[in-house]
């Protein structure tokens, strides 16, 4: 059980049982759908955007816990950043949760580090990207998009 | 010595030995497979017969004079005879062999679907799966048909009465599961049946989730149109059954067009095989036919009352430890239930509870099992589905319902 007990840690717990920045964002500029249909996990992600910087962000919609935490973790950790370092961000969250060589850096990824257990479990890499989809399709168009992760 | 009749007895752990998938350990435990709806495991006898086919009668069907041919096509319309045996039907040429469920709904939608015009009426069940819906949408959406839904309620049984009102005489075809993939619902056939009869509509029978676990007999149903898949039922993937009254498959044009569902072709007329043939267009499936051959006559010798006895009380079992379980919820409670058991669990995705009890070691499916429909009626985005064939044990129940326990202590952190 101590390998689930590396995936679900108390963060992650906690960030999906009280999921941070959930609800519609009054005033987003930006949003998209992210769906996975193998599993269900469905959310769509809001921002504002004011030139290139993401002023504010929120997520709805239902997942397992990987998901909502991600959810959650993300929003957090993009208020007041620009699209640029978003992406870049991405990137480093990417290679930490697929990529067996990848440091959990706290100084670049802060509180997303607690998502490393998850690239023991290839099956649940969609459920942790799954928001950083949405919000890159939120922000690479200012029509408003789904992505899917099939 | 005197004996009252009683059921007979299910050999459990013999049955079990003949399972070589289900003496593995998964994660370092033994395992328990519990998705036996989405599909069962070969007994030895369907794994030796796909083999033994392949390594000395592997040839074309009704094509050659050749030994081989000879051999591989007795044993292919072998195995048609131990299906039509199983299911009762009357004639040999009801039963068409197709790649599973799937495909034979697929067949009866385009062929049966031809003759549908604007305005008429097919009538689905809301508990279907996907594979019992979609076909019928993309039919009516083909003619400008309407596709009407029997309603059901929070146990998860259909209002038979709301079905006898949806049946008018635009209503062409009643497609419905026998037992429900997502809920164990044995639905009520008889009257389904009776009813549509009544006004003259033919019935099509969704078996897949039936004939794994009880006897199923066409005849005394008087169903229309039985489908069910091989793999469900401890044969190969690739085999399926349509079954169908003879009188209406021999009025249904061709679904698929090649060889061997010809009598002559020119470039001016091609004239049509008598059925089934008619039906199985290019080389099909011979082996996965072959297999499920094996595979009836496999559970023919298990003995169907013992299997159904045994299931019988082994799901009630698992409905009431997985129901007693604080937290957990069943989805579905019919009156009549049969393998399948779904449920959640309070505060916890399926995904989070399938993957910490593979982790167990246990076996299940998580998600919304092909039937997006039943979970929106019950306002849930998945459940986690326990569903069992003969070879499962209370063992096996037990170690879920400590897995269930083990799932709730991960996420109290």
């Amino acid at each position: 059980m101590s390998e689930m007990r590396e995936l679900y840690q108390e963060m992650i717990l906690d960030h999906h049982r009280h999921p941070r920045n959930f609800g519609k964002l009054a005033g987003a500029n930006r949003h998209a759908e992210g769906y996975n249909p193998l599993c269900g996990d469905h959310v769509t992600v809001y921002a504002l955007v004011e030139g290139d910087v993401i002023r504010d962000l929120s997520f709805e919609g239902t997942g397992c816990a990987i998901c909502m935490a991600s959810c959650s973790l993300m929003t957090d950790a993009l208020k007041g950043r620009t699209i640029a370092e978003a992406e870049a961000l991405f990137g480093r969250f990417h290679d930490l949760v697929t990529d067996d060589n990848a440091t959990a850096d706290e100084e670049v990824l802060g509180k997303l580090a607690v998502f490393e257990g998850v690239r023991e479990f290839p099956v649940r890499v969609k459920c942790a990207t799954l928001p950083w989809h949405a919000l890159r399709a939120a922000l690479q168009r200012t029509v408003d998009q789904s992505v899917s992760t099939e | 010595m005197t004996r009252t009749s009683s059921t007979p007895l299910l050999d459990v752990p013999r049955v079990r030995r003949d399972f070589p998938a289900l003496a593995q350990q998964v994660h370092g435990k033994a395992l328990v497979y519990l998705d036996n709806a989405a599909t069962s495991h070969k007994p030895r006898a369907v794994i030796d017969a796909v083999s033994n086919f392949y390594a000395r009668d592997n040839s074309n069907v009704h094509r050659g004079v050749h030994t081989l041919s000879v051999r591989a096509t007795d044993l292919y319309e072998g195995a048609r005879e131990k299906v039509r045996a199983l299911i009762n039907a009357a004639d040999l040429s009801e039963i068409i062999f197709v790649r599973g469920t799937t495909e034979g709904i697929n067949l009866v939608a385009s062929s049966f679907g031809s003759r549908l015009v604007e305005g008429d009426e097919v009538v689905i069940s809301a508990l279907e799966h996907h594979s019992n819906i979609v076909p019928w949408q993309l039919l009516c959406e083909r003619t400008g048909a309407k596709l009407r839904v029997i309603p059901m309620n929070h146990h998860g049984d259909l209002l038979l009465d709301e079905y006898r009102t949806l049946l008018n005489k635009r209503t062409r075809m009643v497609a419905v599961a026998h037992v429900s993939n997502s809920l164990g619902t044995v639905n009520p056939l008889p009257e389904i049946i009776l009813a549509a009869h009544e006004r003259g509509v033919p019935v099509l029978v969704d078996g897949a989730q039936a004939v794994p676990h009880f006897h199923v007999d066409v005849r005394a149903l008087d169903a229309d149109f039985y489908v069910f898949s091989g793999h469900k039922m401890f044969a190969p993937t690739g085999s399926g059954v349509l079954y169908g009254k003879r009188a209406l498959l021999e009025s249904l044009p061709p679904y698929q067009g090649g060889g061997d569902m010809i009598a002559s072709v020119s470039f001016a007329k091609t004239t049509f095989n008598v059925l089934p043939h008619r039906f199985e267009a290019g080389t099909p499936d011979i082996a996965a036919a072959v297999g499920l051959g094996a595979a009836i006559d496999y559970l023919n010798g298990v003995g169907w009352e013992a299997i159904r006895a045994w299931e019988r009380d082994l799901v009630t079992y698992a409905a009431e430890r997985i129901a007693g379980i604080e937290g957990v919820t069943l989805v579905g409670t019919p009156a009549h239930r049969a393998a399948v058991v779904s449920f959640t669990i309070e505060g916890i995705h399926p995904h989070d509870a399938g993957m910490i009890l593979d982790h167990e070691g246990i076996a299940i499916r998580a998600g919304h099992h092909c039937t997006q429909p039943v979970m929106e009626f019950f306002g849930v985005p998945a459940t986690n589905r326990a569903s069992i064939a003969f070879y499962n044990t209370r063992d096996d129940i037990d170690r879920l319902v400590a897995g269930i326990e083990k799932v709730k202590e991960v996420f109290k952190g």
